[in-house]
């Protein structure tokens, strides 16, 4: 909303300086809080949605704006201060973004298309893929989040864990397609320290469909 | 992440809380200001912490005060940063989640209450 008054008030005005700069807001999820039960709970997800992601999307608006009050002063130094906060609620906006999209009530039992003869070549196989990504989620040592990227330069499908919020793309150059949170707050009120549990029962409301069309505009863009 | 949790559960008694006295006091007091700054210091610092890890008073033997600082994950104190552990907060979701959800602030603000300050001036 805000983006479409800036961009008005540019048109209008002959020395285009949006009065308003655009600032994040926090989507909606494409389902109510309950779709993905039993595997996610409408608490974890209202939980997880409406507190941490908004905090995220919160916080980022916050240091965008001091970044751009610091570099107004010329402060150098005040910017580069900004930079592990803008990483880490940049990261956990982009990052939850794409993953209410990615999950969907019914998940399709397995990707198709192109994304599914790209996970054959790379892994061998769907259950391959799925044993690699579960072994690299659980792995994660502390905060973060196991991915199912594309590596663009070589034309591959590749495995990665990020750490904290760090986001994929921005971090590794590898294409988000499918990611899993494990941070506690993704499962601890459910299934608390058994993240194997969670991590393997999230494949059962994977939404492949849009998985398949991450894959298309990244191979394709 | 067995030795920050066995110092944790002797750093807190459900007889904790107030304030330390003593040699511990003192030093608090030289090197913070007072022991509400301290507090407001080590609290805003261990909130902060970017996703899993531990907030910490340490004893540097070295310059022989206390240091606040702030390890990842399980990272142990003194191996990462040669201070000496005397209190530790654990910020891991694990840790307060269940009962307080998102609001860390919260777990660490009550914290306090159950602080078991002879443990903690043992260990100084």
């Amino acid at each position: 909303m805000f983006a479409n008054i800036a961009r008005v008030l540019a048109q209008s005005s002959n020395k285009c300086l949006p009065l308003i700069r655009a600032k994040h807001s926090l989507p909606d999820l494409p389902y109510d809080f309950n779709a993905l039960e039993p595997v996610i709970s409408a608490e974890i997800m209202q939980v997880h949605h409406q507190k941490h992601h908004a905090t995220y999307v919160n916080n980022l608006n916050v240091a965008e704006e001091k970044l751009f009050e610091a570099k107004q002063r010329g402060s150098v130094s005040d910017q580069i201060a900004l930079t592990s906060a803008l990483k880490f609620n940049g990261g956990g906006h982009i990052n939850h973004s794409i993953f209410w999209t990615i999950l969907c009530q019914n998940g399709s039992s397995e990707p198709g298309g192109e994304l599914a003869e790209a996970i054959k070549r790379d892994f061998g196989s769907y259950q391959r893929m799925v044993d690699l990504l579960v072994a690299t989620s659980t792995g994660i040592q502390g905060s973060g989040w196991g991915w199912l990227g594309y590596n663009k330069q070589l034309n591959r499908l590749e495995i990665a864990a990020c750490a904290n919020q760090d986001p994929l793309q921005a971090t590794t150059g590898l294409h988000p397609l499918f990611g899993i949170d494990v941070w506690e707050h993704a499962y601890y009120l459910q299934y608390k320290n058994a993240r194997p549990d969670y991590v393997k029962s999230i494949f059962k409301i994977a939404n492949w469909r849009k998985v398949e069309e991450l894959f298309g505009k990244a191979r394709h863009d | 992440g067995h030795l920050n949790h066995s110092i944790f559960w002797h750093n807190l008694s459900p007889y904790g809380g107030g304030e330390p006295s003593g040699a511990l006091a003192e030093l608090i007091k030289r090197d913070f200001g007072s022991f509400e700054n301290f507090n407001t210091y080590m609290a805003t610092t261990t909130v902060a912490i970017q996703g899993s890890g531990w907030g910490w008073l340490g004893y540097n033997k070295t310059t022989k005060s206390l240091n606040i600082a702030a390890c990842g994950n399980q990272d142990p104190l003194e191996p990462t940063t040669g201070l000496v552990p005397l209190l530790g907060i654990d910020v891991w979701e694990h840790a307060y989640y269940i009962q307080y959800k998102n609001v860390r602030a919260d777990y660490v603000k009550n914290i306090w209450n159950i602080v078991n300050w002879k443990d903690v001036s043992q260990r100084f």
